[in-house]
């Protein structure tokens, strides 16, 4: 095959040598046809032919690039560009649903975000005003109960499975049962607390702290997975000399492994709350829903964020606007809150990480 | 501080107060976590059984359990499937691109925005996917089914609203995307530098480097990533039930308005109004819905392992 | 060090102020709860659970209701009518909002829990609208063997022979008709297809379910996805709460020789000419409303939901509280506040009044 392309070249050198040697693209063949791409599309769309059409054609044509390499440089070099041309596809590809979900979030969110909105509850609001204090307090709080009973829990059953649990039984089923357990639907880890809560505290309870408790058999595993992972890239090298300095092993994990691994950790958790923190149906069964304002996670009904966008939504009244402003800029803060987590998670791992090596 | 005191020289290894209380804790934790799985096992198991027992004409229904479920068992792993297929390599390149390609302070904004979209409520994909969506496939699927309408996949009749299971698989898709993008990319940043680097110093490609050096390292990782979000996509319930018009049938066609339903959304759409008997059925349901999750991830679990998985600490 | 106690002392300092913000104080707009029984009216915490159909209204009424006794607080779960009846029977919540009235079982079960007869209320009457979507058709007749083939699939344009009949001046487009029904179990579906079922003339076979029994056809979840789908449609048809049916046309059905429109004042009609259920005690009002009535201005596609309650509760302080909320809700203010925020059909003035009396039964257990 590549005769026909390249009839003149000397005979068939190592791959390697071939490679320093052999003829190159130019440097700017990449914004070439990424150029040549955005004029397909402009023209595509000042020629009537429409945005998603034209972004098709444009796309198409930026495979251009690997079957140019494929021509001077080699197949090798052709199908790095190629993968190179996928994986940033793959990209775009994403983004453009993503930033429309966000889009439609902020832009149907962000007019009703006021003081009157974080500072009133729903208490005696009919139709217009009200706000999502009482909302926003029941998410921060049973989230918060849910992230302190998952995290150390996660954590330490990772640290079993990775430092401890090398190669026993009991470790590769706690790894399976693990996979099974982010399985549970949520609606079902909901059912399941509020069973666990009829046990003890009777029928037709409702409480912040149930939520709290159907939230962590979701965000357990996530934790657990995640920081497993984490652990175990952590390099043997490190361990091994903290144990050659007699370090004791329960100091090596908590001062070496973990500091070490710390960054994927908080993501991990940073993920596993973002996980839970807009589940709806556990926590309408559980947790319940009011319309006023509840500090006592151990006591009473509690509404959250995502249930009050939810119960918004489906049952908005007359008229629905109303209603429907506030469901957004409820999801809208989720939103927000979530972004605050992931900043202040980037924040401790820079503080706590080792430094060295970045 | 009083654990650095030597150690003596004696042959049996040392047994610090603070190691035993510390795996005291990690083997407790990870105790309990069977405990929480027992407990969810035997809460399904007692609740469930009366309803798989139940005779047809004490539920709502009207059936009996097994042909009662398998339709939506259908639908449950059709629309896993088909959000998977679309999520996991979309995924695997974007945390690529993240972690390996795109310039280092982009890739962290990047990696902060996917981060973000794992917290967006699954009302909002919901709401999202009828509202925006659902309305962009319908010429999609009307071109489907007026070109490729001889593939039973794309048979039709198109739907006029969208909101077909394959919407559904988008929707699910998104929603698995950014938590399966995260952790590969914090796996894809661990790999061993070193190793990168000598792969390109030996003139390797960006991609033959990547094949090289981060994806064995990365294999278990993200089966486990994808296994989190083939976790999600089949439990999923909110979006699922506000965006599929489901009818409960078992069909391959992607694009009529006759859909299957799920397990998790049935349970949702049908949890509210059941009473006596038909509650058993559905907590019945969500226990197969748990079996088939152990399946999924046995499987999984032995492709994996069979290799040998790589850990720093083995 | 500095930095190290600037790492430790920061995340701590952080939770803290955050928790003092949060704790500092209340909602703006919730007054710090007095603590002697300085103000009238009743007090204390009521919950209940049940129908989501209701929830609007019930927001209308918990807002009057909470202002007039500041000292009250109402919570309702929005979790189902099955739920809502369940968690009463069991003893979880003090009432129960259900758009279907208790069954034989229900009823001897919950006597058995509240140890006294049982106050079953109608309070949420709304009318179901036949809302379609087709260009160029504003009004629109259908009769209710019509409504039952379209929904059954078995008329499936919208010029077909039995349409035009009723609409001999429409112009109506060949467009394929696109049902839409509801993907959950709902009380609107039960009470749309109890309304097929008794005056379609065997033209509806599903009989009177929760679940929509017909395989195929478009489905959407709740009140607002059918009808957002029959807005995004073209040639949907579909039934929602009249309320909730915004700029949608509504078509008019066929009662004895007239059309008439859904409006509330044809729904409250309904009340009075629907049969009590045999065998119940004064205080239960179920009733089976007469879908086949022939009355002149009457719409015989209505939910009738209701609100369920002990007759004797234990605690004295539990049976005021429930007994002046159910007088609010079924009191001519409270359906008048409803009817404005939610658009339920106020209860005729005849049947308030035989509402009150069983509603003013509630008592303490001597």
């Amino acid at each position: 095959m590549t005769s026909t392309i390249e009839p003149t070249r000397p005979p068939r050198r190592r791959d390697v040598l071939d490679d320093l040697e052999s003829r190159k693209l130019p440097t700017s063949a990449a914004r070439i046809v990424v150029g040549i791409a955005l004029a397909v599309v402009v023209l595509g769309v000042v020629g009537g032919l429409g945005p998603a059409k034209s972004v098709v054609l444009g796309w198409l044509v930026t495979f251009a690039l690997p079957l140019w390499s494929r021509v001077v440089e080699g197949s090798r070099k052709a199908t790095d560009r190629l993968v190179t041309l996928l994986v940033c596809s793959a990209f775009g590809l994403a983004l453009i649903p993503l930033a429309s979900i966000v889009w439609t979030v902020v832009s149907k969110g962000a007019p009703i975000l006021g003081s009157q909105f974080f500072t009133y509850s729903m208490r005696n609001v009919v139709g217009e005003g009200g706000g999502i204090y009482h909302a926003l307090v029941g998410t921060l709080l049973i989230t918060g109960a849910a992230t302190v009973i998952s995290v150390p829990i996660g954590l330490f059953t990772s640290i079993y499975l990775v430092e401890y649990g090398e190669g026993k039984r009991m470790a590769s089923a706690i790894r399976f049962l693990v996979d099974v357990m982010t399985g549970i639907p949520s609606i079902v880890a909901g059912l399941f607390a509020y069973a666990l809560f009829v046990l003890f505290f009777g029928e037709g309870v409702r409480m912040g702290i149930g939520g709290s408790v159907a939230l962590s058999v979701l965000m357990i595993p996530v934790v657990v997975r995640a920081c497993e992972e984490m652990l175990k890239l952590v390099p043997n090298e490190l361990r091994e000399a903290a144990f050659a300095l007699g370090v004791p092993k329960w100091r090596t994990i908590s001062k070496v492994v973990v500091p070490t691994a710390l960054a994927g950790i908080v993501t991990g958790i940073t993920l596993a709350i973002a996980r839970v923190i807009g589940e709806t149906a556990p926590l309408l069964i559980v947790a319940g829903y009011t319309d006023s304002v509840n500090f006592n996670l151990f006591d009473g009904r509690m509404a959250t964020l995502p249930v009050f966008a939810y119960s918004s939504i489906r049952n908005p009244g007359v008229p629905p606007e109303f209603a429907l402003d506030r469901a957004w800029g409820a999801a809208l803060v989720l939103l927000l809150i979530v972004m605050l987590l992931n900043l202040i998670a980037r924040l401790v791992s820079y503080l706590f990480s080792p430094k060295g090596e970045k | 501080m009083s654990t650095s005191t030597a150690p003596d020289a004696r042959t049996k290894p040392v047994q610090r107060p603070g190691d035993r209380v510390f795996f005291g804790l990690s083997y407790g934790a990870a105790l309990l976590i069977l405990l929480t799985l027992a407990g969810v096992a035997i809460f399904l198991t007692v609740e469930g059984i009366p309803g798989i027992t139940a005779s047809p004409d004490e539920v709502k229904s009207g059936e009996r359990f097994l042909p009662y479920v398998g339709p939506l068992v259908f639908g449950t792993l059709l629309a896993a499937v088909i959000a998977m297929i679309i999520a996991v390599p979309v995924a695997i390149g974007v945390a690529l691109f993240i972690s390996h390609y795109a310039p280092r302070r982009l890739g962290a904004t990047f990696g902060y925005i996917i981060d973000l979209l794992a917290a967006v409520p699954s009302v909002v994909y919901g709401a999202w996917g009828i509202a925006f969506l659902a309305g962009q496939m319908v010429p999609i699927y009307q071109w489907l089914e007026d070109n490729l309408g001889f593939i039973p996949l794309f048979a039709g009749p198109a739907s006029a609203t969208g909101r077909t299971i394959f919407t559904v698989a988008i929707v699910l898709a998104l929603m698995i995307l950014p938590i399966v993008t995260a952790i590969c990319r914090e796996i894809f940043l661990q790999t061993p530098r070193l190793h990168q680097e000598a792969a390109l110093a030996l003139g390797a490609t960006r991609w033959e480097m990547a094949r090289l050096a981060i994806f064995p390292y990365a294999r278990s990782g993200i089966v486990s990533a994808a296994m989190l979000g083939l976790g999600r996509a089949l439990g999923e319930t909110m979006a699922v039930a506000m965006v599929l018009s489901a009818s409960g049938v078992v069909t391959f066609n992607l694009i009529s308005p006759t859909n299957p339903s799920t397990i998790a959304a049935n349970i949702a759409l049908s949890f509210p109004e059941a009473s006596g008997l038909s509650v058993n059925a559905l907590i019945a349901s969500g226990l197969v819905l748990f079996v088939i999750t152990f399946v999924v991830n046995f499987a999984a679990r032995a492709i994996v392992d069979r290799r040998k998985e790589f850990s720093g600490a083995n | 060090m500095k930095s190290t106690t600037l790492r430790k002392t920061a995340p701590a300092a952080a939770a803290l102020t955050l928790l003092v913000g949060l704790s500092a104080c209340g909602a703006g707009n919730e007054d710090s709860p007095s603590d002697g029984g300085s103000s009238d009216g009743v007090s204390g915490t009521l919950n209940g659970a049940g129908a989501s159909s209701q929830e609007a209204a019930v927001a209308a009424w918990k807002a009057k209701f909470q202002s007039a006794n500041p000292d009250a607080t109402v919570n309702y779960d929005p979790s189902g009518s099955g739920a809502g009846r369940e968690q009463l029977i069991a003893g979880g919540v003090q009432f129960a909002g259900s758009d279907s009235y208790l069954d034989e079982d229900e009823l001897k079960q919950l006597k058995d829990k509240c140890a006294s007869d049982v106050v079953e209320v109608p309070t949420y009457v709304s009318p179901i609208a036949v809302i379609f979507n087709l260009d160029g058709v504003k009004d629109l007749n259908l009769s209710p063997a019509t409504v039952g083939a379209i929904f059954e699939g078995k008329i499936t344009t919208w010029d077909d022979d039995a349409i035009k009949a009723d609409n001999p001046d429409a112009d109506l487009p060949s467009t394929k008709i696109t049902p839409v029904h509801r993907s959950d179990d709902s009380g609107t579906t039960k009470n749309f297809t109890d309304y097929l079922d008794q005056a379609s003339d065997g033209a509806w076979t599903g009989g009177a379910v929760e679940t929509w029994p017909v395989k195929g056809g478009e489905a959407a979840e709740g009140t607002s996805g059918v009808v957002q789908a029959v807005t995004n449609g073209q040639g949907t048809i579909g039934y929602a709460d009249e309320s909730q049916a915004g700029e949608l046309s509504k078509a008019a059905i066929k009662v004895g020789d007239d059309f008439v429109a859904p409006t509330t004042e044809a729904a409250s009609k309904v009340l009075d000419s629907a049969t009590p259920v045999e065998g119940r005690d004064a205080t239960d009002l179920a009733v089976d409303v007469d879908r086949k009535s022939t009355e002149a201005g009457v719409y015989p596609v209505v939910l009738v939901s209701y609100q369920i309650a002990c007759q004797t509760y234990s605690d004295e302080k539990v049976a005021e509280l429930v007994k002046s909320w159910l007088s609010y809700v079924t009191s001519d203010e409270g359906q008048t506040a409803s009817n404005e925020t939610a658009g339920n059909a106020p209860l005729p003035a005849d049947f308030a009044s035989k509402v009150k009396t069983a509603v003013d039964t509630i008592k303490a257990a001597s």
